[in-house]
């Protein structure tokens, strides 16, 4: 009895100061989750970077109208070091204390998940730029999509059945070869959609071999994969992985080409494959050189800034929120319901990778995927995937 | 039939390896009765080393192999002498946390000089045999015929030098030797050396089959042979050798003719049955404690 007393007045207190301090100056508050520390480093800082350059866009440019007045975005960033935990305190953390109207991030599923969970039952929007995984914008229990969480790029079985499509209808491979990670959620879902589509499209898997993250050696599968006499092999690995799997096969014979998954964008992929992968094509979320009128812009504003090419992961940081914005802007007040509610039906946002909208009833977009291939040790645009 | 050469040379190149790291365990093991976790990392810091001497020196093969078995043996004993013999008389398991420790100081200490994954330049070019439908490169051949060459001057040591007597003198009673003359500590040092000289080779060749090196490729590699050493019978040189082949010969038929999903369930688990036949390994021998 005692304890809730002191809590109801707490709340009070809080919610007379947090409204006191809005009504002094119009701000909106907008949480970053990135994985600026631990195994994917570069991920994170790709996210910030984008982020930031989004945010301080919109403020040079005096704020962001909404409801006819103008609001200064205030940018709160949280590392959660690329562990599970500490994403899903990030995102209790900037609910709870820093009171973000919304969140952006985490990257990777394996923050994304946990994170979502905690926006959903705080009933506070945040959208995932890079998280692939179907989970995070299910509901693991109910199976039912989770009404406050969103995300700025495609799935991993969309992936699967792009790459399918791709192989089967451009391509014309009547028998393909798949290699994968079990032990790796995302390359595992994407192995199995692949072959569903591909099957169901007339082509035929010959072999379905997998391997165990950390493995080296993938003789007995490459040995086993020669044996079935495939036209192309599937391998939506990681892309330090893909120069060992890539150069095992050479050394024992195997001549056809490989397809892989968005997880080989990265230019480490050329630095560690030497070559090797010269002419394969793979799956990505945006193609830095076919750019629209609109990721043009963009790219232009983020290598003016940074000195580089924005990889997908920034392009992705930066239409996430856009989306935010555009949400928030149709909403016509800052308040979490309604931004929700603009965000799940917004028809038609022109973003940097492609045109995306959202229906009522999911959190995924419905946006196209590009091929890539590479050539000369760049990434080249091929086509685009539609859904 | 093709299909079966083909696994067979896969499993012989894996083997080889395995062999090799496998080796540093057992040795150390019958010496001191201490599981060196610490061994995966120095297989690790072999693999660098020569990644180091052959991108900023530019180095072929011969030297890049002794100066990173060199390095590593230094490191060995280094290890050893600053980690280990303080612990000497201490409880068992305080001297194999300590190992566990300076394996993960290893691994970290390689993440702050480099954190990302690295390609390994080639020592030598690659030739690529193909006999009917059965490939054979030169780096398999170098692999398989390097690793037979060691263990044979690794067991012409242990069996016919007075080192070797030494060694296996204090592997047989670590009390009563030192009373003999022998000169214990100088013995110790000597086979951390080699097991760790091993350890950098088979990284070095390692980093040439697998060419993306990183600094926890030491762990899992470095885990299974440890059970290849178990499997051998830990202390016992030519079981580890022994260990090393079974493992890469399950792990690799199992992969062969069974689904890869399944690999390392039904290659561990035909591991542990072994050992429940055989708990002292295949050629281990129990040991009796006297009251």
């Amino acid at each position: 009895m005692m304890c809730n007393k002191v809590l109801a007045v707490g709340i009070a207190v809080g919610m007379i100061m947090s409204s006191a301090w809005a009504g002094k100056d119009p701000v909106i508050r907008i949480g970053l989750i990135a994985e600026l520390t631990g195994d994917i480093p570069a991920v994170g800082a790709s996210c910030k970077t984008a982020a930031e350059q989004a945010v301080e866009e919109v403020n040079k440019a005096g704020g962001l109208e909404v409801g006819g007045k103008k609001y200064k975005i205030d940018l709160v960033v949280q590392d959660n070091g690329s562990k599970a935990d500490q994403a899903a305190l990030c995102a209790q953390k900037l609910i709870a204390q820093e009171r973000v109207l919304a969140i952006v991030g985490p990257n990777a599923s394996l923050g994304a998940v946990p994170a979502s969970s905690i926006a959903e039952s705080s009933k506070t929007v945040l959208i995932t730029p890079w998280s692939t995984n179907p989970k995070t914008t299910l509901d693991a229990r109910t199976g039912k999509s989770k009404q406050y969480v969103f995300r700025a790029c495609y799935t991993d079985p969309f992936e699967g059945r792009i790459l399918a499509r791709f192989v089967r209808d451009t391509l014309k491979f009547d028998t393909v070869a798949v290699l994968y990670d079990v032990a790796s959620e995302a390359p595992k879902s994407q192995a199995e959609l692949f072959r569903q589509i591909f099957t169901q499209a007339g082509g035929r898997v010959v072999a379905f071999e997998t391997y165990t993250s950390g493995d080296r050696d993938f003789s007995a599968q490459l040995t086993k994969i020669r044996e079935a006499k495939p036209q192309m092999i599937f391998l939506p690995a990681y892309y330090n992985d893909v120069p060992l799997v890539v150069q095992q096969a050479q050394r024992l014979g195997i001549k056809v080409p490989f397809v892989g998954s968005d997880a080989w964008s990265s230019p480490d992929l050329i630095k560690l494959s030497q070559g090797a992968v010269e002419g394969f094509y793979f799956a990505n979320h945006y193609a830095a050189d076919a750019a629209t009128p609109t990721a043009g812009v963009f790219i232009k504003a983020y290598q003016q800034r940074y000195g580089k090419t924005p990889d997908d992961i920034a392009a992705l940081t930066y239409d996430a929120i856009g989306l935010l914005f555009k949400s928030i802007q149709v909403a016509g007040k800052p308040e979490r319901k309604a931004v929700r509610d603009a965000l799940a039906s917004i028809p038609k946002y022109e973003g940097v990778t492609g045109t995306m909208s959202f229906q009522e009833g999911s959190g995924d977009p419905v946006k196209s995927g590009v091929i890539l291939q590479i050539r000369d040790g760049k990434f080249v645009w091929v086509c685009n995937a539609a859904p | 039939m093709v299909y079966f050469l083909q696994q067979t040379l896969n499993a012989l190149q894996l083997g080889s390896l395995y062999a090799l790291i496998a080796l540093g365990y057992t040795m150390v093991y019958g010496i001191l009765r201490l599981i060196n976790f610490a061994h995966g990392d120095l297989f690790m810091v072999g693999a660098f080393a020569a990644f180091g001497i052959a991108a900023w020196l530019g180095w072929p093969f011969v030297p890049t192999l002794l100066l990173s078995m060199a390095a590593v043996a230094a490191l060995g004993v280094l290890i050893e002498r600053l980690a280990y013999k303080p612990l000497r008389q201490a409880p068992k398991m305080s001297a194999v946390i300590t190992a566990l420790g300076v394996g993960i100081f290893l691994e970290h200490l390689m993440l702050v000089f480099n954190p990302y994954p690295r390609h390994m330049p080639e020592l030598m070019p690659v030739h690529l045999w193909t006999v009917g439908r059965l490939s054979l490169s030169s780096h398999q051949v170098l692999i398989i015929g390097l690793s037979l060459v060691l263990m044979l001057i690794l067991d012409w040591v242990v069996m016919r030098t007075k080192l070797g007597l030494a060694m296996r003198a204090i592997a047989w009673n670590g009390r009563i030797v030192p009373l003999m003359g022998v000169p214990v500590n100088r013995v110790i040092s000597a086979t951390f050396a080699m097991g760790a000289a091993l350890g950098a080779a088979a990284g070095t060749l390692y980093a040439m089959a697998y060419p993306v090196i990183d600094p926890y490729m030491g762990v899992l590699v470095g885990w299974k042979a440890f059970i290849a050493a178990v499997v051998g019978g830990i202390g016992n040189v030519r079981g580890a050798v022994l260990g090393g082949f079974i493992l890469a010969g399950v792990e690799i038929g199992v992969a062969a003719f069974l689904p890869t999903t399944y690999r390392d369930f039904i290659s561990f688990g035909l591991l542990l049955v072994l050992l429940v036949v055989r708990p002292h390994g295949l050629l281990g021998r129990p040991r009796l404690e006297k009251v």
